[in-house]
């Protein structure tokens, strides 16, 4: 079941460019779906456009059978935003802030709950405390409780946790997966294919404005596992001999490198074999070593892959 | 949802709250500004001069007295209430929120006119040690007061979203407003005037709105009441306008 559902959604700025190209995309209630892209993707722009802060040039949002902008009260009140950057009110007290938002998404107050939040989030000690006095991690921590106060239905996460510390980052995974189990629908964008890998059910790709690929984490991560065994020969080779043709291997470098891309998460990866193989025939090689594609790559992957399909 | 009244009260509160912080020196700056004016206005200058029509000259500046503080921080607390928010960031939130552009001005304007109107009663409050103060109408400097606070906490409201730096947000009350105000008649009759000063003291926006307002208080302004009621609404009418013109472009709000 979609709870929300973003049909032809394009935006071009006043200076004429282009952040989105008509894209359609449908999240499923309760999933944790992550949206990953480069920087100037267009990640942030269909995130505040979904959120209202920025008015699309076409297309369609609907949160949770509400159309963003006809029904705008009760579709923002079901939507909530942590922003990339740290945007706080420096002079005001956590407690203050935090029972502001709730209040401006039209919530009676509760402060048993602005407590619960507080809590859950390790800022109850801290809620007497202004803003400016809180390190970098605690204002984070600051954003997200603003963004649950009024108990939101569907989260958007945008880069949680760019700029934060290892241990802040699991407490953020944590935090995640509780609000799934209570039924939340979170969006998150990243930079990190860990974070995707960790707490994703699916994955959307958008580049230059444009969706991708949406497709299961399990599938993506099968793309993302692809890794290159190098291996520099001790003498070089004119062609690859016959009794290697059971690898697809590539004779680099003038015939001083083999190079085998592999899936590092395949049960039985061949690299043991190869380099047996490799023995048996008296092949010797003096360094070899092994690379994982960087999400550039695979975006730069994906984005060719998807040329040569439309061609 | 037909009207989000917690929001436009949490915004209302929030926007109070730094008033409160900072009562002390949101309170005692008008209160020692209005008695350095009477000192210098009341004691060294006044006793040279003579009675404004019937009224003594101590009383007569009170009402200009309370007009160049509220406008002025009508100005400044509504702009610095919405440019804040611009200034930090923290604009995201408003601009997603279920909340209305009337329910936004509600609340920012409404808690700015709110810190006007304590302001203005403060300096009546001071004044009234230093002079005898009868308000002939009373009801309507009541009706006045909120108008004027309103008005310019709109014109404020405007300012707060055109500004793009601390210092543009200085630069109208300063510049503008200001001069205006002392060259409105805040401390003299527009009758004091020579004809051709009077002439032009005409065009001059703040007089209609000094002289409504100091009608209120003794009876007689330079202009008829119904001129000066006609100006503030011709103003707050334009106001209006413009807060809706930046909402329904969202200019400088939203790309």
């Amino acid at each position: 079941m979609s709870v929300l559902s973003i049909s032809g959604l394009s935006k071009t700025y006043a200076g004429g460019f282009t952040a989105l190209k008509s894209v359609d995309l449908e999240i499923r209630k309760g999933e944790i779906f992550a949206l990953l892209g480069p920087n100037g993707a267009g990640k942030t722009t269909l995130i505040s456009i979904v959120c209202g802060i920025v008015t699309p040039t076409a297309g369609t949002v609907i949160a949770d059978g509400h159309h963003i902008q006809r029904d705008y009260r009760a579709a923002r009140m079901k939507i909530g935003l942590v922003p990339q950057e740290l945007h706080t009110d420096a002079f005001e007290t956590v407690w203050a802030t935090v029972n502001l938002s709730r209040g401006m998404f039209g919530r009676a107050p509760d402060p048993a709950l602005i407590e619960r939040i507080l809590k859950d989030l390790s800022l109850w000690e801290k809620r007497n405390s202004k803003i400016l006095e809180l390190s970098g991690g605690m204002k984070r921590r600051v954003m997200i409780a603003k963004a649950l106060s009024h108990e939101p239905e569907i989260l958007f996460l945008d880069e949680p946790t760019a700029g934060v510390d290892v241990e802040l980052r699991r407490d953020m995974w944590n935090l995640v997966r509780g609000l799934r189990e209570r039924g939340v629908t979170i969006i998150l964008t990243t930079h990190y294919i860990e974070e995707a890998e960790e707490m994703a059910d699916r994955v959307g790709v958008i580049n230059k404005g444009e969706l991708i690929l949406v497709e299961d984490k399990a599938a993506l991560m099968k793309k993302l596992g692809r890794k290159t065994l190098t291996l520099n020969l001790t003498e070089p080779l004119a062609a690859l001999p016959p009794e290697l043709g059971e690898w697809s291997l590539k004779l680099k470098a003038d015939g001083n490198e083999i190079e085998y891309e592999f899936d590092a998460n395949a049960e039985r990866t061949g690299v043991p074999s190869l380099l047996r193989r490799m023995s048996d025939i008296g092949l010797g090689f003096k360094d070899l070593n092994t690379e994982q594609s960087s999400l550039e790559d695979i975006f730069v992957g994906l984005v060719t892959e998807r040329q040569e399909a439309r061609s | 949802m037909i009207f989000n009244r917690h929001a436009v009260w949490a915004i209302y509160k929030f926007e109070l709250a730094r008033f409160r912080r900072t009562v002390w020196t949101s309170l005692i700056t008008p209160v020692i500004t209005t008695t350095l004016y009477f000192i210098v206005f009341g004691s060294a200058i006044g006793s040279r001069m003579q009675e404004v029509g019937t009224v003594p000259y101590g009383a007569f500046i009170v009402p200009g007295l309370m007009l160049l503080t509220m406008l002025t921080e009508s100005i400044s607390n509504a702009s610095f209430g919405i440019y804040m928010p611009k200034w930090s960031g923290t604009i995201y939130e408003l601009l997603s929120a279920p909340i209305s552009a009337f329910e936004t001005v509600l609340a920012y304007v409404g808690a700015a006119a709110t810190k006007s109107v304590i302001l203005g009663i403060v300096i009546l409050a001071t004044a009234n040690l230093f002079v005898d103060i009868d308000i002939v109408h009373p009801l309507w400097m009541l009706l006045f007061m909120v108008l004027l606070a309103v008005t310019f906490c709109l014109f404020g409201f405007i300012i707060g979203i055109w500004a793009k730096s601390f210092e543009q947000l200085q630069i109208i009350p300063l510049l503008v407003v200001m001069p205006l105000t002392f060259l409105g008649g805040a401390f003299y009759s527009i009758d004091m005037l020579p004809a051709a000063w009077r002439t032009a003291t005409l065009f001059n926006p703040i007089v209609y709105l000094m002289s409504g307002f100091r009608w209120s208080f003794f009876g007689k302004g330079d202009v008829s009441v119904e001129l000066s009621l006609m100006a503030m609404f011709g103003f707050l009418t334009l106001c209006l306008a413009i807060v809706w013109w930046i909402f329904r472009t969202g200019y400088r709000l939203k790309s």
